[in-house]
């Protein structure tokens, strides 16, 4: 037991007096997670709660185009700026690579007389189903010119396409008031009623947004809530980059000669190693949830909510840090050089986090990464925190996340003692 | 009680991959107490040798026993008994001489406040209790060779492998080390020493091996090999058992 203590201790001292080490493990993923929230938080805002600017380019002066116009402005995620009717395509191009605007809708000039004689046309064969005598004087409908979406490139793809929808539900409203109003005028012979026109298309049933959870809380997740957890468990298992250099410079500097020609099993320096990075882990955590809880609110970001049940937090936290510390530690053992441990250690980090659903959501991955995802420890501490952290669940509702954990654990643990076997280190 | 600190019996030993055997048969004995060096050409064998007599290198052929004991049956017991010097600076240059020590001593099986009154004879002994709660990154190389010595003599070890004590130090600190090696050989501690400064090893040792090529080719107190082979000093003696021609290239 002496031996152990003395080795922590050790450790402990080497650790401490390693500055860029210390920085690397606990000021690097403090910036990178308040980096990452406020900037997703702030795409979260731009989104919901401040209005993205778009130019506005009516060249129609019917009723249909002005009514469009309203059902833009109404949506409430645009800043609608409406822009002098003769503007080309090429004006408004040059105004968007100014970044006035990343979208544009250019509404053409003949849009409202096209929409009343499609509305005629529909209301027309509508009748005919009925049938009723449809009024077949006048032009014939075309297809009609689309309206124009102008878009930046550096928009996304995701972004680009709820902007589209938006845009087209404006358009059926549209299309939906100039067929109801011609389908009225040809039953009635006079205007639709104003009232009756709200009843039917401003009375749209709502919808109610409920976040499930198994605690019965309807707390709404926030960028706060799903970043943290996963910068944590980013964190924790970037030690790789102190713990397995710390191996291989202790398996390549002179002092891991001596140390094999002393009475003590190298096994205690390992033991040694996991019990002092394992506090490591668990201090990088506490810090990086109180960050959260207490700073992000005075840095105007959402503040972290801890789950209900703190002992599986606990728990949770542990066990990840355990599977960090056994990652790092098969790192050591395998790597011949630093160099190599640092770049096999990050690489391999970065591409964990990738596969495991730490910078792209793992309900979005393809069909093809899903059998891959589950060998990534970070996918299962993530699963496991998320369930804590957003679904409000208890230890018993993620043990179907934490035994794969213990079993990548196992395995990390085994490869690793295989590996000072073959090299007769213990 | 063996009267040899070190025993070595038909030993075989081949680096794995390697085409040609590093020993065949090797018979070499050292006796308790004795000063002994261990001498020969690079890539003769001597690091080879040294490692498997302190078990850091496994054999298959033949036997090392330490004071009677075989060195591949109980490492623990047998790790006890010696303490090793490697050429390299073996220790932490993070941590301070005190915490060298401490880390060490304990490895080595000690109790603390065993480790502590040995630390303070030490760092006394070797000059070095100014400089015991600095950190050992800032020391020069006389004071790190002196360290390296401490770490490998805290637990008073019966026989002490020496692998180039003295490489890159100044003539002070050489003669210190020196002089200190030889009152720890006056207590009883058997020296086994490698060296390629043969002015020192002369004045250190009272017996001899030449290796080359993986063989014993003279093993003898030096006064009777120097007699014997008509030379007045080791250089003469080597170079006329050992041949002009480099051998490491």
């Amino acid at each position: 037991m002496y031996k152990l203590r003395a080795t922590i201790l050790k450790d402990l001292l080497i650790l401490t007096r390693d500055k860029i080490g210390l920085l690397s493990m606990f000021v690097m993923p403090i910036v990178l997670a308040v980096v990452i929230t406020a900037l997703q938080n702030s795409t979260f805002e731009l989104v919901n709660d401040n209005k993205v600017p778009l130019l506005l380019c009516n060249k129609d002066t019917g009723e249909a185009s002005r009514q469009l116009v309203t059902a833009i402005e109404k949506v409430g995620i645009f800043n609608v700026k409406q822009l002098i009717a003769g503007k080309s395509e090429k004006e408004i191009s040059e105004r968007m690579h100014k970044k006035d605007a990343l979208i544009a809708i250019i509404i053409p000039n003949n849009f409202s007389a096209e929409m009343v004689l499609k509305a005629k046309d529909i209301s027309g064969k509508a009748l005919t189903e009925f049938g009723m005598q449809a009024d077949t004087t006048g032009p014939v409908a075309q297809p009609m010119e689309p309206v124009t979406l102008l878009y930046h490139p550096v928009l996304q793809e995701s972004f680009r396409q709820s902007i589209k929808g938006a845009l087209r539900s404006t358009i059926q409203l549209v299309e939906s008031k100039q067929v109801l109003k011609s389908l009225y005028f040809s039953i009635n012979e006079k205007q639709l009623p104003e009232q009756l026109e709200n009843d039917i298309l401003n009375n749209q049933t709502g919808i109610l947004e409920i976040p499930i959870s198994r605690d019965g809380s309807r707390k709404i997740p926030n960028a706060t809530q799903h970043n943290i957890p996963a910068w944590t468990i980013f964190a924790m298992f970037f030690i790789v980059i102190s713990l397995g250099s710390s191996i291989v410079k202790e398996k390549l500097n002179g002092s891991f000669v001596r140390l094999k020609t002393l009475p003590t099993n190298y096994l205690v320096a390992l033991l040694s190693k996991q019990l002092t990075y394992l506090l490591v882990t668990l201090i990088q955590a506490a810090l990086i949830f109180a960050i959260g809880i207490w700073l992000f609110p005075l840095m105007g970001l959402p503040g972290l909510n801890l789950p209900q049940d703190i002992a599986g937090l606990f728990l949770v936290t542990l066990i990840c840090g355990w599977c960090a510390v056994s990652f790092a530690i098969c790192i050591g053992v395998f790597a011949q050089t630093q160099e190599q441990a640092n770049g096999i250690g990050a690489v391999s980090i970065v591409l964990l986090a990738a596969i495991g659903g730490l910078l792209v959501p793992s309900f979005a991955m393809p069909d093809s990464f899903k059998t891959i995802i589950k060998l990534s420890p970070l996918h299962w501490c993530l699963e496991a925190f998320y369930g804590l952290f957003l679904e409000g669940g208890k230890l018993k509702d993620i043990l179907i996340n934490i035994l794969p954990l213990f079993a990548i654990t196992a395995f990390l643990q085994l490869a690793a003692f295989a590996g000072l076997k073959r090299k007769h280190l213990v | 009680m063996s009267k040899y600190a070190v025993a070595i019996h038909q030993l075989g030993f081949r680096y794995a991959g390697s085409a040609g055997d590093c020993f065949q048969q090797l018979n070499l004995e050292v006796g308790v107490g004795e000063r002994f060096g261990l001498f020969g050409p690079n890539g003769a064998g001597k690091t080879t040798l040294m490692n498997c007599m302190t078990g850091l290198l496994s054999f298959k052929e033949g036997t090392i026993e330490l004071l009677g004991q075989p060195i591949n049956q109980n490492r623990k017991a047998t790790n006890q008994l010696f303490g090793f010097v490697p050429q390299d600076f073996s220790f932490y240059h993070e941590l301070t001489p005190v915490e060298n020590l401490a880390f060490f001593g304990a490895w080595s099986g000690m109790r603390k406040t065993e480790i502590k009154k040995r630390t303070t004879e030490l760092l006394e002994i070797l000059d070095l209790s100014a400089v015991r709660n600095k950190q050992v990154q800032k020391f020069s190389g006389g004071m790190k060779r002196k360290l390296n010595l401490a770490i490998g003599v805290i637990h008073q070890p019966k026989i002490l492998f020496l692998d180039e004590p003295t490489v890159g130090v100044d003539v002070q600190t050489r003669k210190a080390i020196i002089s200190y090696l030889k009152e720890l050989n006056s207590n009883g501690t058997t020296l086994i020493y490698t060296s390629h400064q043969l002015n020192e090893a002369e004045e250190l040792c009272d017996k001899i091996a030449l290796i080359d090529n993986g063989r014993i080719i003279a093993h003898n107190a030096l006064d009777k090999l120097l007699l014997e082979y008509r030379e007045i000093g080791l250089e003469g003696l080597f170079i006329q058992l050992t041949g002009k021609k480099y051998t490491d290239l």
